[in-house]
């Protein structure tokens, strides 16, 4: 036994033998990147419940699609494509939804829940640095779920494609024409482009701010989160009849396409024109990111400074 | 060097002083009794000591600023703040295989080994488990890591007496080798007496007592005074009078072996009445230490 081993040695001996002192940082990032994801399991399960049962409504719904095939093939082939296409999109946006809800909903917890049970004794009682935990914590709505929802959407669709061509074969019908309409794998790289940018950079100041109000609240972050934005919005209408504050607010959710599309093209439809190099050139862009990591940068000061809530 | 080296520390919560210029000095290799009534500052003491909390005044632990080198400082320190700090989702195996991960100086088998004895299985998670098996579970998670001090501030809370016992016997047989400090904060001072070198009571944010168990052994005597001997007694000086056994008992800071011994049956004092007396003399309170 080691103790007995312990206890045997004389004391410079024994501190000869002390381990290393240093673990790498990549291998603690990878195990405080593990932690979350036992602590806070509904981020993958929740999306993967989500699909489920969308797929579940998709095999009633396919019943008719021999159906609707034969009254599509006499429709311009504009017109077919909209309608075989539709249930991709109703999946993909159900899922960026469900992404953006869990999201918020993670980084308005994650700094807050291991101050409201104590635990943070714990994770601080280890040599885990509040940088390697406040960044492993903002990996998740910046870089994890992201990816993690996009290829549930991706796995999704393949199934309603591979579901889909069984219908139709099955009844005859002719399956390239259905496969002609779908192309999964460009449908995959616009949604992960619509979400790398609208819903993670352009939003990152939103999700920072999230991340510093859980740091911050004793309790209540999500109240704290939004009623002061809004009651400073709600005092701008009502002092001076404007509303700048709220429409620069409403700039993070929804704004930001401006440079991500060519003109005029919608953003997930096929014939679009990615432009990523005018995003990336949008000066709004820049500073929300900069604000993103002033907001994250407080946050590892204040996970220092808070004790148990 | 000190284990631990404290000068002036104060710390305040608006108006109410938690520590008003605390000097302690622990040296490596002791086991240190930290003792003192609720709100006495011995939590937030131990906090600046972790880099928990920011303090003013001079404080090197193991030669680092705990409060500005907080993770580095606990490659080499581990503590127990009390016994419901593990996240309750967490599972046993889980425990071990993050500690592991982030800690260099943890030992899994020894982990393992500890846990082998108790009932705590693998796969259950930390809310599962009964109060006892989650110290249990704490304890063998910090006693596998190889750390040169060990910060435990009401390690017990809560536990049974027989738990409690079997705590410190494994703190002292498995975890403790001459080399380690250890600091122990805990209103159940009597349990912890035949584990401590080193005794210090801390009272309104002062440390009022620091003394090694040698010294108090030898400095401190109490008598159960024979009655009729009783005004002979209080000419003595004794620092502390109480009733017991329908008897009085006088309690000596440097008295004379010989003389006392005449007065009556002479023994050692427990640390809660030297407590009571140290501590009740200094501030007028008439107690404070809870059993």
């Amino acid at each position: 036994m080691n103790t007995q081993i312990n206890t045997m040695l004389d004391a410079p001996l024994r501190s000869q033998l002390r381990a290393p002192t240093v673990i790498p940082a990549a291998q603690q990032a990878y195990w405080a990147l593990r932690r979350e994801f036992w602590e806070s399991r509904w981020i993958y399960l929740a999306p993967l419940a989500v699909a489920a049962l969308f797929l579940f409504g998709f095999l009633i719904s396919i019943i008719h699609l021999p159906h609707e095939m034969r009254a599509l093939a006499g429709l311009d082939p504009a017109k077919q494509r909209d309608t075989i296409l539709q249930p991709y999109d109703m999946a993909a946006s159900l899922l960026m939804g469900t992404f953006i809800l869990i999201t918020m909903f993670y980084c308005i917890e994650a700094l807050q829940r291991e101050r409201r049970d104590r635990s943070i004794l714990f994770w601080k009682s280890l040599p885990v640095s509040d940088v390697t935990t406040v960044l492993a914590k903002a990996s998740i709505p910046f870089l994890v779920l992201p990816l993690v929802s996009c290829a549930i959407a991706f796995v999704t669709e393949f199934i309603m494609l591979l579901l889909s061509s069984a219908v139709v074969a099955g009844s005859g019908l002719s399956v390239a024409t259905y496969w002609n309409q779908v192309s999964l794998f460009r449908g995959f790289l616009l949604l992960l482009y619509h979400v790398m940018t609208v819903h993670v950079l352009w939003s990152a100041p939103i999700y920072g701010w999230l991340m510093l109000v859980s740091a911050w609240a004793r309790r209540a972050a999500f109240l704290w989160a939004v009623l002061p934005p809004l009651a400073i919005s709600v005092l701008e209408r009502l002092l001076f009849h404007t509303g700048h504050f709220a429409a620069f607010l409403g700039h993070f959710f929804t704004g930001g396409a401006e440079g991500r599309y060519a003109p005029g093209t919608l953003p997930m439809h096929p014939g679009t024109h990615l432009t990523p190099g005018r995003f990336l050139g949008t000066l709004g862009l820049w500073i929300g990111l900069a604000v993103t990591a002033a907001f994250l940068a407080l946050a590892v000061r204040l996970r220092r400074d808070r004790g148990p809530a | 060097m000190a284990c631990i080296e404290a000068r002036g520390l104060r710390k305040a919560y608006g108006a109410t002083v938690a520590l008003d210029g605390v000097d302690l000095r622990v040296e490596e290799g002791r086991i240190l009794g930290l003792i003192g009534p609720n709100g006495a500052g011995k939590t937030t003491a131990l906090n600046a000591i972790l880099g928990l909390t920011p303090y003013q005044g001079e404080l090197r632990v193991l030669g680092r600023d705990p409060w500005n080198e907080r993770d580095r400082l606990m490659r080499d320190v581990s503590f127990i703040a009390d016994v419901a700090v593990l996240p309750r989702w967490i599972r046993v195996s889980q425990a071990l295989d993050y500690v592991g991960g982030v800690h260099p100086r943890f030992d899994r088998a020894k982990a393992e080994g500890f846990l082998g004895k108790t009932s705590i299985r693998w796969e259950s998670k930390v809310r599962e488990l009964s109060k006892g098996m989650v110290t249990q579970l704490h304890l063998a998670l910090v006693m596998a890591i190889d750390a040169r001090l060990l910060v435990l501030d009401e390690p017990t809370l809560g536990l049974d007496i027989l738990f409690r016992k079997q705590f410190y016997d494994s703190l002292l047989n498995d975890y403790y080798d001459g080399n380690r400090t250890i600091v122990v904060a805990t209103h159940q001072v009597d349990e912890i007496e035949h584990v401590l070198t080193d005794l210090v009571f801390i009272d309104r944010g002062r440390i009022v007592f620091n003394r090694s168990m040698e010294e108090v052994e030898s400095r401190y005597l109490e008598v159960l005074v024979d009655p009729d001997k009783l005004a002979a007694a209080r000419a003595l000086k004794p620092i502390h009078e109480r009733q017991g056994f329908g008897r009085s008992i006088l309690l000596y800071e440097a008295a004379d072996r010989q003389q006392v011994a005449a007065l009556g049956e002479v023994h050692a004092p427990s640390i809660s009445d030297l407590f009571v007396a140290v501590v009740g003399n200094q501030t007028g309170h008439t107690g404070g230490v809870s059993r």
